[in-house]
């Protein structure tokens, strides 16, 4: 292989990496929006989005087979499971703690995370869990260049899915509020609006594109692992703070940027797939310490 | 936001202090426990020991990192990264350098400030959720460069770290490292207490119950902070050189984020700034596995919904219930 195609190589697998990081990325945005918290619960969802995806699958498949359809169906009831799981979540967990001190709400969110790791752990005594999905292996040839019919549908639908939140966030009532929410929570209480209700919708539209991705994640890489929403939960907040933290369109911006750096990060000499996760989380780490807004978010003050 | 308590010893010692309010009960209570400890691992048996200088090491692990959590009110989640330093070290240089244990402890204690001023001094500044992913960012970039590195031996680790001498005696046996432990524990409760009561000390309650407040009175906000850091850096790097020592063998995954989480745990279960509470966590984070031995892979599952209700109930921890609202 020559560097062009190394390159155009690295570019396709950066975009599909991309995909999943934006989807997750995309909740952490909309929850920190309207509530400032940093839910660490939500790689977690993604995980037990996965989980729901491969048991509603393997419930469907008799039906409907394990291929797109069945795969697509599932990944659409995962997403309303998980959905009602994070206002579950915020519900029992962050709504009783949104007048403590900080330090409290971040130790009751790594503590839910816990709890969704260790009841999965639990449940699957540690084990992988294979998905089951058989999407064949047809695609295209583009020159020396193969791309899966398996990363185009991911791509696509990971597309389309952050383009109905686009339109959701800025064509539709509950989308008008939880953008003013964002801006002044109290002023919208006084204003008329539910803000207990559009809370519960961000949480729900947060969690379901988790889920998504996570069911999407279980299909493409084959298997499932309780700890796999550690990683990815990280690196979708790196992404989120990439494309600054609140910014929708900063959370898709940033989960591509931090999906090429990564496949391309790994073709640099010394870095190497051993040291991939230490690139991201020195990109993490220097891009709060330079650059705490992101490319896309406004600066803001720690509440007093 | 609630007023700071009166005495900041107070504070450090929740309900103790108004439990053992008189020189008598403190003496009692203070031989009683001394007892209870030379005693232990000749009533228990060996298996026990092992046990117990198991919880001995958390409670120094605790006790640092509630410098940070509980004092300082910052939320580390990569603290297992200091103790890494300090195991990794003394592993390094005792078995490449041929070095001292005792000469390799000082330089465990030296890279351990000096990592957390790499880490802290731009960090600080940050709000506290973004600090808590750095820190978590920051415990797995140790983790897997000791994963990678040639010098850390890799995903095996070192093996063969010798064990200390100390004037004449060779610390060898379990028993030995059990009062090893013991005294290390013992230094780290009393270290605390001083801290807590000290100018610094009072800086961190005032830092932690109001920043601005804080700033507004002259405290340097940043600097606090990182003392804090440091001071959490120094117990861990401690804790770590004598675990590489009495075990002889480390490897990375002794220093994954689990036991970030699982120090964390010890830290709020039994009551977050508190001595007693801390040193209860520890003791309940290390036993309640043997205790319920059957719970297997329930155990992280129940301390993690232990924490959840802390949280949500009893935010103070478990006890002592309180010193001063």
């Amino acid at each position: 292989m020559n560097l062009f195609d190394i390159f155009t190589h690295q570019l396709v697998n950066g975009i599909v990496l991309g995909s999943f990081y934006a989807l997750v990325a995309l909740g952490y945005t909309m929850v920190f929006g309207v509530v400032k918290l940093l839910n660490f619960a939500h790689g977690d969802l993604y995980m037990v989005g996965g989980f729901a995806g491969f048991l509603i699958l393997s419930v469907l498949a008799p039906f409907l087979g394990a291929g797109w359809l069945g795969v697509a169906i599932s990944m659409l009831f995962a997403m309303l499971a998980v959905g009602f799981l994070g206002v579950v979540i915020q519900r029992v967990a962050y709504a009783p703690m949104l007048a403590a001190p900080r330090l409290s709400i971040l130790i009751t969110a790594l503590a839910v995370s816990l709890v969704l790791q260790n009841a999965v752990l639990a449940m699957t005594k540690g084990q992988y869990q294979p998905f089951g999905a058989s999407f064949g292996f047809g695609g295209v040839n583009l020159g020396n260049l193969f791309i899966s019919y398996n990363q185009m549908v991911l791509v696509g639908t990971a597309g389309v899915l952050m383009l109905a939140l686009e339109l959701f966030v800025t064509r539709t009532q509950y989308g008008r509020a939880m953008r003013a929410i964002s801006v002044d929570k109290d002023m919208c209480r006084l204003m008329g609006i539910n803000v207990n209700a559009v809370i519960a919708v961000t949480f729900f539209l947060g969690s379901a594109l988790a889920a998504a991705a996570g069911t999407m994640a279980g299909a493409y890489y084959g298997s499932l692992w309780y700890f796999m929403g550690f990683l990815i939960g990280l690196k979708a907040f790196t992404a989120a703070v990439i494309g600054g933290i609140g910014s929708i369109p900063g959370a898709m911006l940033g989960g591509l940027i931090l999906g090429l750096l990564e496949s391309f990060g790994t073709q640099l000499p010394g870095v190497g797939s051993g040291w991939k996760d230490v690139f991201s989380f020195s990109v993490l780490i220097l891009v709060l310490v330079f650059k705490p807004t992101g490319l896309l978010g406004k600066p803001e003050q720690e509440r007093m | 936001m609630a007023a700071p308590p009166q005495g900041a010893t107070a504070s450090a010692w929740g309900g103790l202090a108004l439990l053992l309010d008189t020189r008598f009960k403190r003496s009692l209570a203070i031989s009683v426990v001394l007892i209870a400890m030379v005693a232990a691992p000749f009533l228990f048996g060996p298996y026990a020991t092992v046990i117990l200088t198991n919880a001995l090491l958390y409670v120094v692990l605790a006790l640092g990192l509630n410098i940070v959590v509980g004092y300082a009110g910052l939320l580390d989640l990569g603290f297992a990264a200091f103790f890494a330093v300090g195991a990794y070290t003394v592993g390094i240089t005792t078995l490449h350098f041929g070095l001292n244990f005792w000469l390799a402890l000082p330089l465990a204690i030296v890279f351990a400030i000096i990592a957390g001023v790499i880490i802290g001094t731009p960090t600080l500044r940050l709000r506290s959720d973004y600090l808590a992913i750095v820190t978590l960012g920051f415990g797995e970039i140790v983790r897997i460069s000791a994963r990678n590195l040639r010098e850390t031996g890799g995903a095996s680790g070192l093996i063969g770290i010798d064990s200390p001498w100390i004037l004449g005696w060779h610390i060898e046996t379990p028993r030995d490292f059990y009062f090893v432990f013991c005294v290390l524990a013992i230094l780290a409760v009393l270290a605390s207490a001083r801290l807590a009561n000290s100018r610094l000390g009072r800086a961190w309650l005032y830092v932690r119950h109001d920043e601005d407040a804080a700033e507004a009175m002259g405290i340097d906000r940043v600097k606090v902070k990182l003392a804090a850091y440091i001071v959490g850096a120094i117990y861990g790097a401690i804790a770590g050189a004598f675990f590489a020592a009495n075990l002889g063998a480390i490897s990375p995954e002794s220093f994954s984020f689990q036991q970030s989480v699982l120090i964390l745990m010890a830290v709020i279960l039994g009551g977050m700034g508190k001595i007693p509470g801390v040193v209860l966590g520890a003791f309940i984070v290390i036993l309640a596995p043997e205790l319920l031995r059957d719970v297997g892979d329930l155990r992280l599952l129940i301390f993690a919904v232990g924490l959840l209700l802390i949280m949500l109930f009893r935010p103070s921890g478990i006890w002592p219930a309180g010193g001063r609202k």
